[in-house]
């Protein structure tokens, strides 16, 4: 009963917290569109002007298509390198265990955008194929945040209890069974509100892609501003929209670890 | 005489520099109940485990049925992770922390083991699998996930499940330590059934009386050797080793103290 009383009161949170949210989005709104008419100087003299950014939201459309896009991709492939490096560090054999190592160590302790501009410039003249901005965005991004993940899936995978792992041994259960079966749907629980939250640093981090040229939401951003000189309302509006596309899926990835608590078995 | 069920030749098994079993032989015959008692630490469960090489022994040789594997120190060529999981699946192992899946159903947890590994098709899985839950009692909680069963039931349902790849030998690793008293005897009564029904099994137990009751024969083990084995006539109630008689006297003065306790209170 106690139980069910903690899991009903942590639910209540984040729906308070929407309507917090909510209210200052409404009051950020209404302040812009105050300024939108140019009625109003504000303290600093600066006429915000909203309406200047509405011929370029065609641009700001295929930017935010870009960035969900690159998410996407970079978010599947990268569980996918996770899933399997993070298996693989489980591996007795140092042979495999130590290079899954290495790799995880350098993407985690070397900034995203160095790693982008090394993949773009240094692999080609190391490899020498050319790889398309397109094609090194996607692998780097990938690569990184699979680090991430790989950490996350092979923390869920060690946490499980060593119990289960032999009830499915002393079934007859080949360690793939045992893993595809009995540990990873338990693990999995665990992992997904921390996959979810390394998910939401992934679309963060599809912003230093225009460092690329690809054009994403911030790249496109960064255009209109050179454009029609708005820099503040162009990053406003980024930023907002950033917002407005994350703020839903943290509230996602509350619900679902919530429940998971309550479901837990 | 025919070849016994279950073959066990000087096993050996040391952990770091602590050696807990030190040149174990044991023969088990088709349809024998034999209980291995001794202290904690004597080696016993390290035993049990090496009967389903839950656990590897460093020498001396293991025979369940038709598979034979012998080990022999470091030139030992260690079974691969298919043949230790064909070898595994041949005995059935009931542990002292249930180790059910909390993922399954308690009729899932029973199929599982069938469907994975010996393949059996889903239908006739489940036919076996509701005889089984029926056999320990729990038909009606077939639906049931573990953490909506009291232990009992769920060291029950662990039993089905064991049973369910038929194997040629049961094993319980102190099955009923960890249950509240009361639950105790539900869990043995199954044992009862299973033993008078003619299956074959290992029983590490701390329940004198039970293996009094239900063992053809009773292994007291001290510091890593068979101290004594033999009949529960012999072995429990007139033992010819100092040490046995030394355990067997302690035993029945902590139960008389309890006795006395439940009495007082």
């Amino acid at each position: 009963m106690n139980a069910m009383g903690y899991v009903e009161s942590k639910v209540g949170q984040p729906n308070r917290a929407i309507w917090w949210v909510g209210l200052l989005i409404i009051a950020g709104v209404c302040t812009a569109l105050r300024h939108w008419h140019g009625s109003d100087a504000g303290p600093t003299g600066y006429k915000w002007d909203f309406g200047a950014l509405w011929e370029s939201r065609k641009l700001f459309a295929s930017g935010m298509a870009y960035t969900l896009v690159f998410t996407i991709v970079c978010v599947l492939f990268g569980l996918l390198v996770g899933l399997v490096t993070g298996i693989a560090r489980l591996s007795n054999n140092p042979l495999i265990a130590l290079p899954m190592r290495a790799y995880i160590e350098i993407c985690r302790c070397t900034p995203l955008l160095v790693q982008l501009v090394w993949f773009y410039y240094a692999l080609p003249v190391l490899t020498g194929i050319e790889l398309s901005a397109t094609f090194a965005a996607a692998m780097s991004l990938s690569l990184y945040g699979g680090a991430f993940y790989s950490e996350i899936i092979r923390g869920g995978i060690i946490s499980t209890d060593w119990g289960q792992t032999e009830a499915g041994k002393a079934l007859g259960m080949t360690p793939l069974q045992i893993m595809k079966r009995i540990v990873l749907p338990q693990a999995f629980k665990k992992m997904v509100p921390p996959l979810m939250s390394q998910s939401i640093m992934q679309l963060k981090n599809t912003s230093l892609l225009s460092v690329l040229a690809i054009p994403d939401l911030l790249y496109q951003g960064q255009v209109v501003a050179h454009d029609i000189y708005r820099p503040l309302e162009v990053y406003t509006l980024i930023a907002l929209a950033y917002f407005a596309v994350l703020l839903p899926a943290t509230i996602l990835a509350k619900r679902m670890e919530l429940g998971n608590a309550s479901t837990e078995r | 005489m025919s070849t016994p069920l279950i073959s066990i030749k000087n096993l050996r098994k040391s952990f770091g520099d602590h050696e807990v079993l030190k040149d174990i032989s044991l023969d088990v015959e088709r349809g024998e109940v034999v209980a291995i008692i001794g202290a904690s630490g004597s080696g016993k469960s390290t035993l049990l485990r090496c009967i389903n090489l839950l656990t590897l022994p460093d020498g001396g040789e293991v025979a369940v049925g038709d598979h034979r594997i012998a080990f022999d120190g470091i030139r030992t060529v260690l079974p691969n992770n298919r043949q230790l999981a064909k070898f595994r699946a041949s005995t059935g192992m009931v542990f002292q922390q249930f180790n059910l899946f909390p993922h399954m159903t308690a009729l899932q947890n029973v199929m599982e083991g069938p469907i994975t590994v010996l393949k059996t098709p889903k239908a006739e899985a489940e036919s076996t699998a509701l005889s089984l839950l029926s056999k320990v009692g729990l038909v009606e909680r077939a639906g049931f996930y573990p953490d909506k069963l009291s232990g009992g039931q769920k060291q029950r349902v662990a039993i089905a499940r064991a049973l369910a790849m038929k194997p040629t030998v049961m094993l319980f690793d102190e099955a009923t330590s960890a249950l509240d008293p009361e639950l105790v005897g539900e869990v043995l009564n199954v044992m009862k059934s299973l033993a008078s029904d003619g299956t074959t099994m290992i029983v590490v137990t701390h329940e004198i009386a039970f293996a009094r009751e239900v063992a053809d024969k009773v292994v007291f083990m001290r510091n890593g050797v068979v101290a004594e084995a033999g009949p529960p006539s012999v072995v429990i109630d007139n033992p010819t080793q100092e040490c046995t008689k030394a355990f067997m006297a302690r035993h029945s003065a902590s139960t008389t103290a309890i006795a006395s306790l439940t009495r007082v209170a």
